[in-house]
């Protein structure tokens, strides 16, 4: 039986569908749940969460921080920050991932450039994952 | 020719029906509104549904996890917060009215037991009441009233927080109106931090008995991350559901603004035809007089002609 996966941001839920494994990255590094997983609530990182469907193909999100709360074969993703990949803007993404390794090169211990360095990546890997496959996005 | 009276009349029913069309073309724009607002407050459900849960499922699995300052009562009460969310324009009947007053009721029974106070206010509407009556005012939040967006929760969320986490109230009051259906909203007044321990301790899971969980990292550290997730995500229905109602206020406000200018119009028509009537009957009159006046100057004239002619 797939499990029940639900991407949610405080607008909207985002996907609502089945799936046969959700990966993730928590603070220890990426995490994978498969159906019978135990139950397990995690924060997360600024990274992409895949869900690979059972037909084919995978639905990726950018998501930066929120938790992951597992049971029941039901993977709830809550983020107050999440975007698939159709909503990310590449070329914005692009230029906040120039702007941001500008401001490193000036200053290596800026966090906030950091951060939004991350984020501009995840984006664009998010993005990057959905010209794969098959929905071009340029 | 139009009488005084009558151009008078008709004057104000031209400005009446100018005024009827603007409130019925906001009546028509804040009715497709509510539709608007109200899919956003379902749409945000769901988040605030889950945030829920998994504070539930923490709180049932982690028995340290009450430690965190978002869940402890503070012993003693020494000032209290009020977020008092209304409208930034007016024009909405007595929304931002009640809103005030409730929120200035409650203000009131806290001063009656010796607290502070601090105001953090949504609304273009609130703010100019209360500065107008020189409260002290913490923090403001204006220009998204009718289409509040997550990050202005957020800075909603964060000013009260900070606050509380300073130590600078012990209790943060959140005053909204919620949306039940578009003919019926009603003024709530909300303990909002620390966080309602009923909701989380003896709430039952839905599924039965809560699972054993596997944490990542321990459960306080999540807790921590997540309660002032959970915080914003309350502000941010409240938010939400304060637009909707304010929306659902302006049209029942613009209806009934339209239906009196129908009205007037009515009655100011029936004023100005009778007006009419009544300078047209004058008008016959004095027509109908001049000409008897003249045919029996005629008369005297034709009857005091013969002997002229006669003559």
């Amino acid at each position: 039986m797939p499990l029940h996966v639900e991407i949610v941001s405080p607008e909207r839920v985002l996907y609502s569908g089945e799936g046969d494994m959700v990966v993730a990255r928590a603070e220890s590094g990426d995490i994978a749940f498969l159906p019978g997983h135990a139950p397990y609530i995690g924060a997360l990182g600024v990274a992409a969460v895949r869900v690979l469907l059972p037909q084919d193909g995978e639905q990726a999100a950018a998501v930066h921080g929120g938790f992951v709360n597992v049971s029941n074969d039901r993977v709830i993703v809550l983020s107050d920050v999440a975007e698939l990949p159709e909503q990310i803007d590449v070329e914005r993404a692009q230029a906040a991932e120039a702007g941001a390794r500008e401001a490193l090169k000036a200053d290596e211990a800026d966090a906030g450039a950091k951060a939004a360095l991350a984020r501009a990546q995840v984006r664009l890997q998010v993005a990057g994952a959905a010209g794969t496959g098959g929905t071009a996005h340029h | 020719m139009a009488s005084g009276q009558e151009r008078i009349l008709r004057r104000r029913i031209r400005s009446i029906n100018s005024t009827k069309k603007i409130t019925r073309a906001m009546e028509l724009i804040a009715a497709s509104r509510i539709v608007r607002a109200q899919a956003r407050v379902h749409a945000a459900a769901p988040y605030a549904d889950q945030i829920t849960q998994v504070v539930r499922d923490l709180a049932a699995a982690g028995g340290t996890a009450s430690s965190s300052p978002f869940l402890v009562p503070r012993p003693e009460i020494r000032s209290v917060a009020h977020v008092v969310i209304a409208a930034d324009r007016g024009l909405c009947g007595g929304y931002n009215s009640s809103v005030i007053r409730a929120a200035e009721g409650s203000m009131r029974e806290h001063k009656a037991l010796g607290r502070d106070y601090q105001l953090h206010v949504v609304g273009r509407k609130v703010e100019s009441y209360f500065r107008y009556r020189s409260y002290r005012i913490d923090s403001a939040h204006t220009g998204f009233s009718d289409q509040p967006s997550y990050e202005d929760a957020r800075a909603v969320a964060a000013a009260a927080e900070a606050a509380f986490l300073a130590e600078e109230v012990d209790l943060v009051q959140l005053v909204y109106t919620r949306f039940v259906s578009a003919g019926s909203q009603e003024v709530v007044v909300r303990p909002l931090i620390p966080l309602d321990q009923e909701t989380f301790v003896h709430a039952e899971r839905p599924e039965g008995v809560a699972p054993d969980y596997e944490f990542e990292p321990s459960p306080a550290a999540i807790l921590e991350q997540l309660l002032p997730r959970y915080a914003e995500a309350r502000v941010y229905a409240a938010l939400l559901n304060a637009a909707a109602s304010e929306h659902a206020a302006r049209q029942r406000a613009m209806k009934s603004a339209t239906d009196n200018a129908e009205d007037l119009i009515i009655n100011l028509t029936r004023v100005m035809n009778r007006a009419r009537q009544d300078a047209i009957t004058t008008e016959i009159m004095e027509v109908v007089g001049g000409a008897e006046a003249l045919r029996q100057g005629d008369s005297l004239h034709t009857s005091s002609e013969p002997p002229q002619h006669a003559a």
